[in-house]
């Protein structure tokens, strides 16, 4: 919403300055966005008048004038032809800046001569585009400041332009007089009555008006309208023009400038038609299917049904509320004009507005509510004026419907006013507020203005006390904690989890990397997604239409950007939420993190090697241990699609995914341009149970004094045996003795072959063995041995290693 | 006893001059073993008188001991001049780079979040969560943002895909964090005090902004609490965050459809010479949105809007943290690029506290 401050005038009284206008504005909650002020680039010049001027001894086009100033005779080299003896001129002295030309003057020496200062153009001070030669004034004084000449002789030049940001509750302020009225009710000023004379009707309006029946409840409750013949549609007057052009606005003629002003002035946007075009009555109707419309942007607009429109016996003229027909368009040759005046229902012109994409002032007008009671005054202003800027004669008003019934009522209580904003505002100052702003008190009741659709509640009565008081005078009051003493945590265990993890997977040597929570269909069904449950109807680009299934996906696309910039070795994760439904609540929290590349860069002690499964492995389980999971857990190999089928695992509890390990099938990592081998984790961190008894008591610890016995075995067995299945079977052979049973050694591939035989393989394994009460005897280690040797032949079809 | 001294002598000279181990036993041997010369000697003790027994015996015991100890002492000089002869041949570059370890990092996001429930967790404020594709219900309406308000079309929402046989509106991805709020009450009741940090969605991508980002929501219904405590809340937050000792809120009038009044809170601050200085300077910058809880959205969460009243806020995460840390461009928080992970990340263990501090 723009408008100058000479226009605020019209409707405010005020001593206040531009600044106490504009902090005050911003203040109130119409914040101020841009202040286009041309007095402060002019204040430096002052008039001055050019004594003499004679030809420069060294250029033909030069002159050296002398001019009279406020400071004393200046000589000043010019090249401007109308430099002349007598000419009153606006001077730029050295030290200025002179916006138009962006400079600094100082000084100057040309073709040697000097010069103190520059006589300027009206482009040279962004005045216009003219700069055929220097501004000559026709009155004003050496001295003068040349924006009090202005103030003076243009003031529509030095009129400042204010431009406020308006929130869709505040329709009242797209128009002037709104916010005109806010500033008053602030203290800074009185609103102007605003005179409303009825023009009488010299004849009856040939011009029919007729709202169709389903209309009347809701869309189109009250149109009127009256036609004025004889009307001479030229340019409009300058001073209606200047306001326009100062917004940003073209100026059209003058009936199509007249409806502009309304529509900013007073919030009360209008139609006019030619008359001469208008064929039989207007009859306000919803479209049918077939019907289409050139609207006044030069576009033609296929309607459906349920939109709002204007026809008359030819068909649609105009779109209600929202933009007019070119067909009946008013143009310099319109001698009759209708002028329309409607209220219309907010939310059909939203409607019909967003379904043909057409953004105009009408319709961001209408749809957030113009005041229905002014449909008629409205009418009644726009006649005189159109009368006043090309004459004519009005007929009677034509209308159909009645203003809409808004009146309502809400209780103030001032008390509780004081309650919510923390502010001692006394409840005469509070009462005082709503009538400045229009509302009607009776007792504690307020009904709001009709121009105030957006109050609907006593909280909205809260707001308008509050914001006319100013929040800015709000002092913070302090708020105690609701218990005394040390306060207990407040972090859920899940919510300690996750950030556990995620400082862990850090400690371990992971850079944590946020991803957009959407992916491309392609790499979602990569990754068991990509179904229309999980489709974006309206996504923004074609990389980002189905909410991620996994984090993996947005990890490798990460690994592969990083990869194009030349990072070989890589160690990424990610915490937060996959989807696995489009429903609320259908996400799982995860942690997943992925390597490629090397485990470390080429050094001196020859640690650089590819980084294996055993790497994700072994962090994964560092995550495990660090947020409580239990200490054992089984390992299969159920993983999904987007794992090696060989090289990945699921380690689980029961029917519950803990966490997938692995490498990363290496279709996956070529569909998404991956270099890998990659190998990966994903931690499904809601699927960990908690501990069930939650006590910080540990259990005691039993320390032996007797020694430890340690005992090795290696076993031949098939090479697709699990180094688990050995673990698990020797730790069975004796469980009170057995303290752990580890694997230390495994001997594979060609070699083995040729040595166990073929599809064989060996692992050796140390018992650790712990006495309790007695040291044992040779015989006693030997009858564990004979034990573990032969669970583990059992379990596995293998045997002890000759 | 003159034979004493000479024997002395003899293995006291041989003890300094020999050069290694074996020279050391064979003169241990020679004088002190079995057969040692002075081991004899001491065995010829019995046959001698009492009085010669006892000068004899006394001065072959302080010869053996002397000789014990000369024999020890040589043996360690001579271990040391080993050991000394070893460690000047074990030489290393003390400035090779020490075996590699990977240094891991924080992104922001997380970091400053964690900063955020430090501070608020201080003031009493739990956190809460909520799904991430929501309802309209949740996102709009309980909200008191009605289908048609034009608040709703300010949104840019994403819109979930629809069956067409499912005739429920479509769910959203939600577009801030007050939807949490709903939750939280509705699981709750009153009083409460909760933040709600996570990710939102506009449909919006260019230079400032970006289609996901993060937001912190903040909510406390009471009694009697406030705008004014609200704008206390908001300034221990603002002091205790940005880590300036002095800083200054400006709360202006705005609008948003699920608080009354609401507010758009400024903090002054400089910019002069292209750096950010909070607490200082001529400037205002907005921050964040606020209000008191309009009484439809404390009705949607089951709260009595006669007997409870309350605040709320919301800002963004991201900016926080560009603010504070100097971070220039949102979009590239989402990029994932090693080099900005590295430069803009925090440490695994700089885990902000309020006691400890939250940025180092």
């Amino acid at each position: 919403m723009k408008f100058t401050l000479s226009w605020l005038k019209d409707h405010l009284e005020t001593e206040a300055t531009l600044d106490q206008i504009t902090y005050a504005l911003t203040d109130l909650g119409l914040e101020v966005e841009e202040v286009v002020n041309p007095v402060a680039k002019l204040a430096p010049f002052t008039l001055a008048r050019v004594k003499s001027a004679v030809q420069h001894p060294d250029a033909d086009k030069l002159r050296v004038c002398v001019v009279e100033t406020d400071e004393g005779d200046k000589q000043i080299v010019c090249g401007a032809p109308n430099a002349r003896e007598g000419i009153t001129v606006v001077l730029c002295k050295p030290g200025d800046y002179v916006p138009g030309i962006d400079v600094t003057l100082g000084v100057g020496k040309i073709r040697g001569v000097e010069s103190h200062g520059m006589m300027a153009s009206e482009r040279e001070l962004e005045l216009s585009d003219e700069h055929n030669g220097i501004i000559e004034l026709d009155s004003g004084h050496v001295g003068q400041r040349f924006i009090d000449w202005l103030a003076e002789h243009r003031p529509e030049v030095v009129d400042p332009m204010i431009h406020i940001k308006i929130t869709p509750n505040r329709p009242d302020a797209l128009g002037v007089r709104g916010v005109a009225r806010d500033l008053a009710a602030r203290g800074l000023g009185r609103l102007k009555p605003l005179e409303i004379e009825p023009v009488p009707g010299g004849f009856a309006c040939p011009i029919t008006v007729k709202i169709d029946p389903a209309l009347r409840e809701k869309g189109c409750p009250l149109f009127a309208g009256r036609l004025i013949r004889g009307v001479v549609n030229g340019p409009s007057p300058d001073w209606l023009q200047q306001r326009l052009r100062a917004i940003g606005l073209r100026p059209i003629s003058a009936l199509v400038d007249m409806t502009n002003f309304f529509t900013y002035d007073l919030n009360r946007p209008l139609h006019v038609f030619d008359a001469a075009k208008v064929t039989g009555g207007l009859r306000i109707r919803s479209a049918s299917e077939g019907d289409s419309l050139l609207a006044l942007d030069g576009k033609t607009y296929a309607l459906s049904e349920g939109q709002m429109i204007i026809s008359d016996d030819h068909g649609p003229e105009s779109l209600a509320g929202v933009m007019g027909g070119e067909a009946s368009g008013c143009t310099e040759a319109t001698t009759d004009v209708f002028v329309e005046s409607a209220y219309w229902d907010p939310i059909t012109i939203a409607a019909t507005g967003r379904a043909l994409k057409i953004n105009s002032d009408a319709r961001y007008r209408f749809e957030r509510g113009v005041d229905p009671a002014f449909t008629l005054p409205g009418l009644e202003l726009a006649t005189q004026m159109v009368l006043e800027l090309c004459g004519g004669e009005a007929s009677e008003v034509v209308l159909d419907g009645a203003v809409p019934d808004t009146a309502r009522a809400y209780r103030l209580n001032p008390a509780r006013v004081i309650s919510l904003v923390g502010m001692e505002i006394p409840e005469a100052e509070q009462r005082a507020t709503l009538e400045a702003l229009g509302f009607v008190l009776e007792g504690d009741m307020a009904t709001p203005p009709s121009w105030r659709p957006d109050v609907l509640g006593e909280a909205d009565l809260v707001e308008e006390v509050a914001r006319i008081a100013s929040l800015t005078k709000l002092q913070g009051r302090p708020m105690a904690r609701e218990t005394s003493g040390v306060p207990g945590p407040i972090l859920t265990p899940m919510q300690v989890r996750e950030k556990a993890a995620r400082r862990v997977i850090a400690a371990l040597g992971y850079n944590e990397c946020v991803s957009y929570s959407f992916i491309d269909g392609g790499a979602a069904a990569l990754f068991g997604g990509g179904h229309e449950a999980t489709r974006l109807e309206n996504p923004i680009s074609s990389e980002m239409t189905h909410m991620r299934p996994d984090l993996l996906p947005g990890l490798l696309q990460a690994v592969a950007r990083n990869q194009a910039r030349g990072f070989a070795d890589l160690a990424l994760f990610e915490v937060g939420p996959a989807f696995h439904g489009g429903e609320p609540g259908e996400q799982h929290l995860q942690a997943a993190g992925i390597l490629v590349g090397a485990a470390a860069p080429r050094d001196t002690f020859a640690s650089r090697r590819p980084v294996d499964i055993y790497d994700a492995k072994a962090d994964a389980e560092a995550v495990l241990a660090a947020i409580g999971a239990p200490a054992k857990v089984q390992i299969n190999r159920k993983t999904a699609a987007w794992w090696h089928p060989g090289r990945s695992g699921m380690m689980a509890l029961g029917p519950k995914a803990i966490c997938a390990f692995g490498e990363v099938h290496p279709r996956v990592l070529r569909d998404m341009g991956v270099k890998g081998p990659a190998v990966a984790f994903t931690l499904y961190l809601e699927n960990a149970p908690f501990p069930k008894v939650k006590t910080p008591t540990r259990a005691a610890l039993g320390l032996s004094d007797l020694q430890a016995v340690e005992r090795d075995f290696a076993f031949v067995v098939d090479a697709d045996v699990e180094a688990l299945t050995l673990v698990n079977a020797a730790a069975g052979a004796d469980k009170v003795l057995i303290e752990s049973v580890r694997i230390f050694d495994q001997f594979g591939g060609e070699k083995a072959e040729a040595q166990m035989g073929a599809g064989k393989k060996s692992l050796a394994l140390t018992v650790r063995l712990q006495p309790r009460d007695k040291t044992l005897t040779e015989a006693e280690i030997e009858a564990v041995s004979a034990k573990v040797i032969d669970k583990v032949s059992k379990a596995t079809g293998g045997s002890l290693r000759a | 006893m003159a034979d004493l001294d000479a024997l002395k002598g003899k293995y006291l000279a041989g003890i300094a001059d020999a050069a290694d181990e074996a020279s050391l036993e064979e003169i241990r041997l020679a004088a002190l073993g079995k057969k040692g010369e002075i081991s004899l000697k001491m065995r010829e003790l019995g046959q001698m008188s009492v009085e010669e027994r006892q000068t004899t015996g006394a001065a072959l015991n302080r010869l053996k001991d002397e000789i014990d100890g000369a024999l020890r002492a040589r043996k360690a000089g001579l271990a040391d001049a080993a050991l000394d002869a070893r460690l000047r041949s074990e030489w290393l570059d003390v400035t090779l780079p020490a075996r590699p370890r990977r240094q891991g990092s924080i992104h922001p996001v997380s970091q400053v979040m964690d900063e955020v429930t430090a501070i608020f967790a201080d003031m009493g404020f739990a956190v809460a969560e909520g799904p991430q594709i929501e309802s309209d219900w949740y996102n709009f309406d309980a909200l008191n943002i009605a289908p048609e308000h034009p608040a709703r079309q300010e949104h840019d929402t994403f819109f979930m895909a629809r069956d067409p046989g499912d005739s429920r509106p479509p769910h959203v991805l939600r577009t801030h964090t007050s939807p949490v709020q709903i939750r939280a009450m509705q699981a709750q009741g009153a009083p409460i005090r909760v933040i709600a940090p996570g990710r939102v969605y506009r449909m919006d991508m260019d230079q400032t902004h970006a289609p996901m980002f993060h937001q912190v929501e903040g909510m406390a219904i009471g009694r009697d609490i406030s705008m004014a405590n609200l704008k206390w809340v908001l300034e221990e937050f603002c002091r205790s965050y940005f880590e300036v000792k002095n800083i200054e809120l400006r709360f202006r009038a705005s609008h948003f459809p699920f608080t009354e009044p609401s507010a758009e809170v400024d903090i002054r601050c400089s910019w002069a010479g292209g750096q950010l200085k909070i607490g200082e300077g001529d400037d205002w910058m907005e921050i964040l949105g606020s209000g008191m809880m309009h009484p439809k959205v404390l009705a949607a969460g089951g709260i009595d809007p006669e007997q409870y009243q309350g605040f709320a806020f919301g800002m963004g995460i991201d900016r926080l943290a560009m603010l504070k840390y100097g971070i220039p461009d949102l979009r590239a928080f989402f990029e994932s690029d090693l080099r900005w992970l590295r430069h803009y990340g925090f440490a695994a263990g700089d885990v902000p506290t309020v006691f400890g501090g939250l940025s180092r």
